[in-house]
């Protein structure tokens, strides 16, 4: 949450065409999250807590975007993306296409997902799958092996949008991992281009040789990583764990992340683990790649992921529709 | 200025009837909307812009964008979809875009878009405005209302104008629209102008003080133009009753009300250079090459 905050007041700071639109943003409550919490008292002008229209202030942030503003939105829930939509869909991502190259719409639209407050069925929900295949559109979700502070600065200020960005609540509580809190790991991280943002990947050291590939993004990749410790700790179950926080596009032609890519094809076998709902989501798409890109080398697949149905308010019954870490690792074992 | 605001419109309905006449040849992709009976909307509104200023259109773009200034053969090869059109053949006849003038298909998905430009013209201090072209359709779309909202409370300098042909597509306004337009933008404290004409200087008169306060500084501004569309929404589906559009095509013809301000030669010698010009454009247009992809 910090790291963002302060993405935020770096991006005001280095250009003062980044403007934020979004509900409830002004000071001392600062957005529902927090997270742009003092940017209204710093620049009063550039940030614009605006009436509760998401489907409104998505567009004005592509028309600001199109007249050479760099607009950030802030959606208060990343339940109610679905009220931008058609902006996005039909609007934003769009124009670059449509209108042959010759404009730009440097948008970001932030978006908090996920569950596990008890929010219940409509505040709950990690949505982004929705989003997943839009051409045009970059979809980025932080994680805590990389810096989300830089990912989100270098969505406002360097790319040429739109981007869609989302934040797991309960990240928001999380300190992004220190070179000593991964002393014990084997670390490799890519250097982000335009095609992949920053992917890291995690393999215990002095470990046996990995024999499956866990994938996560967001806060998964951090039940992910506790996931990986138990089952190299309780079950002898070694895993690399690769976190991209890029989920799309995914590249051309079946293309993917080479970092994830490189360890599929080292273990052959491929855990994808997502808190949207199960079925047509980001790790069937994740799976197929794996799939195209190994052929018979691919050994086995499964997905972790939500129950389809909605999310209940109840802790108990949230916890049970919601994959955890003993999904996880129960989906693992079967795996090797 | 009389005889410039004719051509003008003679131009846009030369066009238009080129894209109706020919499209059962096969030369143009995709479906169309023609601006036949509405020309003195766009020329009499947009005879007030100055560079720079921002147009957004929907649908319905053609008469919008010529009277912008866009280019005619490179709006045919649009059509075509060829690399020479207004955006290389990839919007097509509603998606196009040239200088500060940009239209969507998407019904009222340019309300928020254009008041957002509008802002960002306000934020840089450039004192252009953005006019946004609307039919009585999208009166149905929960957006717009988001949009005017916020355009009056962060007062945006655009004008709104809404083109009320008292149809879309099929459907009569009577079975698409409660309440009152103009109501509708007075209930967001924006001022509004109303007029049922379709003669270009009454137009383009109604016009002229609200380009007046948004150029002096005021927020946005609206105008309700009744209006008479005479062809078919797109191409060859009016369910209209024949004798009642035959009556519109008498009564209240842009070209027709704004010629008695022209002498005879006059109009005529223009109608015949327009006729040339739009044929030579078309005949350009073909003879441009396809996309060979
Ligand atoms: C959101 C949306 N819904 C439906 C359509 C299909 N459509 C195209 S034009 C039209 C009617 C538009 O009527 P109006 O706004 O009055 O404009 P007019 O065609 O009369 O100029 C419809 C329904 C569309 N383009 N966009
Ligand atoms: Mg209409």
């Amino acid at each position: 949450m910090e790291r963002l905050n302060q993405a935020l007041y770096s991006a005001f700071e280095q250009d003062a065409r980044v403007h934020l639109i979004g509900e409830d943003l002004l000071d001392p409550y600062g957005g529902a999250f927090k997270v742009s919490k003092g940017l209204s008292s710093a620049y009063p002008e550039r940030v614009l807590t605006s009436p509760v229209s998401e489907a409104a202030i998505s567009g004005v942030a592509g028309g600001m975007a199109l007249r050479g503003l760099l607009p950030v939105v802030e959606i208060m829930f990343g339940d109610f993306s679905t009220l931008i939509a058609d902006q996005v869909i039909n609007s934003l991502t769009k124009f670059r296409a449509m209108y042959n190259g010759a404009v730009d719409v440097p948008v970001v639209i932030r978006a908090p997902m996920g569950g596990r407050r008890g929010y219940g069925p409509t505040h709950s929900q990690t949505l982004e799958k929705l989003f997943l295949g839009v051409p045009g559109l970059r979809v980025l979700a932080p994680n805590t092996l990389s810096d989300p502070g830089q990912l989100l600065l270098d969505a406002i200020l360097r790319d040429p949008g739109p981007v869609f960005f989302v934040e797991n609540k309960l990240l928001y509580l999380k300190e992004v991992l220190g070179q000593e809190a991964l002393a014990e790991y084997q670390v490799e991280q890519n250097t982000p281009t335009d095609s992949y943002a920053a992917t890291t990947r995690l393999q215990i050291q002095g470990a046996p040789k990995p024999t499956l590939t866990l994938v996560a993004y967001g806060y998964m990749a951090e039940l992910a990583r506790e996931a990986q410790q138990r089952l190299a700790f309780e079950h002898e179950i070694f895993c690399e764990l690769v976190a991209p926080s890029q989920l799309a596009p995914f590249g051309a032609d079946g293309a993917l992340d080479p970092l994830l890519l490189a360890s599929i094809q080292r273990t052959r076998h491929l855990l994808t683990i997502e808190e949207g709902s199960y079925s047509l989501g980001w790790g069937a798409e994740v799976a197929a790649r794996a799939a195209q890109a190994l052929g018979p080398a691919l050994q086995a697949v499964q997905r972790v992921a939500a129950a389809e149905a909605p999310i209940p308010a109840s802790v108990p019954l949230e916890r049970a529709n919601l994959p955890g870490v003993d999904d996880i690792v129960a989906a693992a074992r079967k795996m090797v | 200025m009389s005889a410039d605001y004719y051509r003008q419109m003679a131009r846009i309905r030369r066009f238009e009837e080129t894209v109706l006449e020919q499209f059962s040849s096969g030369l143009f992709y995709g479906t169309t909307h023609t601006y036949i009976g509405q020309e003195a909307n766009a020329v009499g509104v947009l005879s007030h812009l100055a560079e720079g200023d921002i147009v957004f259109s929907n649908h319905r773009c053609h008469g919008h964008f010529i009277a912008y200034g866009g280019d005619l053969r490179a709006l045919f090869a649009e059509l075509m979809g060829k690399p020479s059109g207004v955006v290389g053949g990839i919007g097509g006849s509603q998606h196009i875009h040239w200088r500060d003038f940009y239209s969507n298909g998407v019904l009222g998905s340019t309300a928020p878009v254009a008041t957002g430009a509008a802002l960002a013209e306000k934020v840089q201090g450039s004192g252009k405005l953005a006019v946004i072209f609307l039919g009585d359709g999208a009166l149905g779309e929960g957006v717009l209302y988001e949009s005017l909202n916020i355009a009056a409370l962060w007062q945006a300098p655009i004008l709104f104008v809404l083109e009320d042909n008292r149809i879309a597509q099929t459907t009569p306004i009577e079975l698409n629209l409660a309440g009152d337009i103009a109501a509708r933008f007075a209930a967001f404290g924006i001022p509004v102008a109303e007029l049922d004409s379709s003669d270009l200087t009454e137009i383009a008169d109604a016009a002229a003080p609200l380009f007046g306060e948004l150029r002096s500084g005021g927020g946005p501004q609206a105008l309700v133009l009744h209006t008479a569309r005479f062809g078919p929404h797109s191409k060859g589906d009016d369910t209209r009753d024949e004798a009642a559009v035959a009556r519109l095509r008498a009564e209240r013809d842009p070209l027709t009300i704004h010629a008695a301000t022209l002498d005879e030669a006059e109009r005529l010698g223009i109608e015949a250079e327009v006729a040339d010009e739009v044929a030579a454009a078309f005949a350009q247009a073909q003879a441009d090459p396809e996309h060979q992809p």
